[in-house]
């Protein structure tokens, strides 16, 4: 067995203070290996985003440990935190985020840009990455110009053109029609088997929830059960 | 490293373009704050030089005695007397403090040379006049004292006069036709700029007293004494002296109020100068209230746009930049739009002060501290507020950044 790539142990946080104090997350054991393919489900506000937000160095939690190749992560600075997210984790944020007023090619060279590539290594990857989510057409085109789902689909885009090592998913699909959905989770899945990508993501839909190999249950801070589903293929 | 500031002048130029409104609204409150304040205090500044210069071209505390009541030339009623020459030297011999006594006769008339005519005044006085008045001398000489006791037709010409009846040529030894006097050059006064409006002090022909008395005037009244007081003795014992002397002299019984008036410059001068501090401290504050507006518009522009900026800053630091990577990014951007909004200002306040200063009749005076004041200000203004709340925001973690309203 591979030493796991990220490690959860009883983490917890607790959102506000005093009375008004809401935990959000109450004890999250999680191991996942390297070249994982995860789904994460459970109710509406049950803790999926806050657990993606700490794993994705978004977020610290208030207790507990989280190991990354074998390192702390709660206890590294903020700058460290910021190379982690630089160097490892693609984010696909549940509302997007986008620069507004800036070219969808724009968005997605963003992080290649911080990673110090040049301007024409920028361009080709984030082209390609755009052609990935079927965009191509849209690059010059700014998120006000966009529909939901393109944005969306840019967002995912922008996550992987840095071509990271985990890539960590919030609803993804979430503005998607059934169509554009099943690509990017063939999408998601070809990255996970072709590149070795270890993907997270959040997701409503069972069906899309199918094309992971495990998944998750969440149920009010807490994992509820992990359930694997799909063996590797020479398993 | 000069990579990385490239790539940050890149993205914070990107930006600014980006948000051509916000960047324009932030580059106007600069422009108006470092335009009207560097405005305003270089045109003060030139009122003030243009006022000390009236004030020192008055002559340091001279006493003009003139007669009538009151300020000015007498008004209504019974023509007051004028002075004789006695009183001149009644003065002169009787009053402790005074240096110079001169009596003057004023006239006007034509003065013509050859082709050229040019309308001037005429003063009729003494070489004491000259040098109470602190006239200097810039070709020939003063008169001689024959030529003042003779009353010879010899004039001084101030620099209007010269300019208007001679072109090069050297005026010393000419002679201009005064009515129907002729008379020769002798002199000329240097020029003492021009006064505000239409007191030209460099319109004038100065003559002996006697000559214009004689020659022009046709009688021996003199209109006007001025007296320069010696600094060392007080000016108002030195006017009650001169008060009771011609009360004296023109025969005013203890019930009778003087039919003379006797005005100090030195008044001018303190009138003069606390109108042009007020003046300053006005131009002062209106610029200080420009300054502030202008600084408060770009506080409002900063402010409004701190949760669309905090929300940038948390993309960007969600995927992957440092926070000081970040503030490097917002502090070019307000350096740049700072020093941007203040370069317009100065060209703007400087345009505004080299076409005011002639309409104001005012000389132009360059203030590099007030430019740099008014930069610096200005820029700090910028820097601070589009640098302090993107601090904040960059100290955040990425997550509450992002979902900051
Ligand atoms: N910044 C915050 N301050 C206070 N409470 C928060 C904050 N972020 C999340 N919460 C609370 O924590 C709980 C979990 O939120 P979270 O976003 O993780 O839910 P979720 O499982 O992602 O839900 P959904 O499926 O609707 O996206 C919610 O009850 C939410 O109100
Ligand atoms: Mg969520």
């Amino acid at each position: 067995m591979m030493a796991p790539l990220i490690a959860l142990r009883g983490i917890t946080k607790t959102f506000g203070a005093g009375p008004a104090a809401f935990q959000a997350l109450r004890g999250i054991n999680l191991e996942i290996q390297p070249g994982d393919f995860m789904a994460v489900m459970g109710p509406s506000g049950s803790g999926k985003s806050t657990m993606m937000n700490i794993l994705g160095c978004l977020d610290v939690p208030t207790s507990g440990t989280y190991l990354f190749k074998g390192h702390h992560v709660e206890q590294l600075t903020r700058d460290e935190r910021a190379l982690l997210r630089r160097r490892y984790f693609g984010f696909v944020f549940q509302g997007y985020n986008l620069l507004a007023r800036t070219s969808a090619l724009e968005n997605v060279e963003l992080p290649l840009l911080y990673r110090g590539e040049a301007k024409k290594v920028r361009q080709e990857a984030a082209l390609a990455a755009l052609r990935r989510v079927g965009l191509e057409d849209w690059a010059r085109h700014t998120p006000a110009e966009l529909s939901g789902g393109q944005q969306q689909r840019v967002a995912i885009a922008r996550a992987i053109v840095t071509e990271p090592e985990v890539l960590l998913a919030d609803e993804p699909t979430g503005n998607l029609d059934t169509e554009r959905s099943r690509e990017i989770m063939q999408l998601l899945e070809r990255f996970n088997r072709d590149a070795g990508i270890t993907v997270l993501m959040v997701t409503h839909e069972a069906d899309m929830a199918a094309f992971a190999r495990t998944t998750i249950k969440f149920r009010d801070g807490l994992v509820e059960s992990i359930e694997n589903h799909k063996q590797p293929v020479d398993a | 490293m000069i990579a990385m500031l490239l790539t940050t002048l890149g993205l914070a130029m990107r930006e600014i373009r980006r948000h051509l409104m916000r960047s324009f609204l932030t580059v106007l409150g600069i422009i108006i704050g470092v335009g009207s304040v560097v405005t305003m205090v270089t045109l003060g500044n030139g009122t003030t030089a243009a006022v000390q210069q009236q004030i020192s071209s008055l002559g340091a505390n001279i006493l003009q005695i003139r007669p009538g009541q009151g300020f000015g030339r007498g008004g209504g009623g019974t023509q007051p007397q004028p002075f004789e020459a006695d009183d001149v030297a009644a003065i002169r011999q009787q009053v402790a403090g005074v240096v110079r006594v001169a009596p003057q006769v004023q006239s006007s008339g034509l003065a013509v040379r050859n082709a050229a005519n040019w309308s001037t005044s005429i003063y009729g006085t003494t070489n004491e006049y000259v040098k109470a008045q602190s006239w200097s001398i810039d070709q020939g000489r003063i008169f001689t004292p024959q030529e003042e006791q003779a009353g010879k037709t010899v004039c001084l010409v101030g620099a209007t006069v010269l300019r208007n009846l001679f072109r090069a040529e050297s005026p010393i030894g000419q002679r201009i036709r005064i009515r129907d006097l002729s008379c020769e050059v002798v002199g000329t006064l240097k020029s003492r700029g021009s006064s505000f409006g239409p007191g030209d002090q460099d319109d004038v022909v100065i003559m002996p007293v006697k000559a214009v008395q004689r020659r022009i005037i046709g009688n021996q009244k003199v209109n006007m004494i001025l007296v320069s007081v010696d600094p060392a003795y007080n000016s108002d014992a030195v006017q009650t002296s001169i008060k009771s002397l011609l009360r004296e002299r023109r025969g005013l019984g203890p019930n009778k109020a003087d039919d003379f008036n006797i005005f100090d410059t030195r008044q001018i001068s303190e009138t003069l100068q606390s109108t042009t501090q007020a003046l300053t401290a006005l131009l002062g504050a209106v610029a200080a209230v420009s300054l502030l507006v202008g600084g408060i518009g770009i506080m409002n522009i900063m402010l409004v746009s701190v949760t669309e900026r905090t929300r940038e800053i948390g993309i960007r630091l969600a995927i992957g930049a440092l926070g000081r990577e970040v503030l490097l990014q917002f502090l070019v951007e307000a350096v740049v739009l700072a020093s941007l909004g203040g370069i317009i200002g100065l060209a703007i306040a400087l345009a505004a002060s080299v076409l005011l200063s002639p309409m104001l009749q005012v000389p132009f005076l360059f203030d590099p501290t007030i430019n740099a004041v008014a930069f610096l200000f200005s820029a700090a203004i910028g820097v601070l507020f589009g640098y302090f709340p993107a601090r904040r925001a960059a100290r955040l973690n990425p997550i509450d950044a992002l979902r900051h309203e």
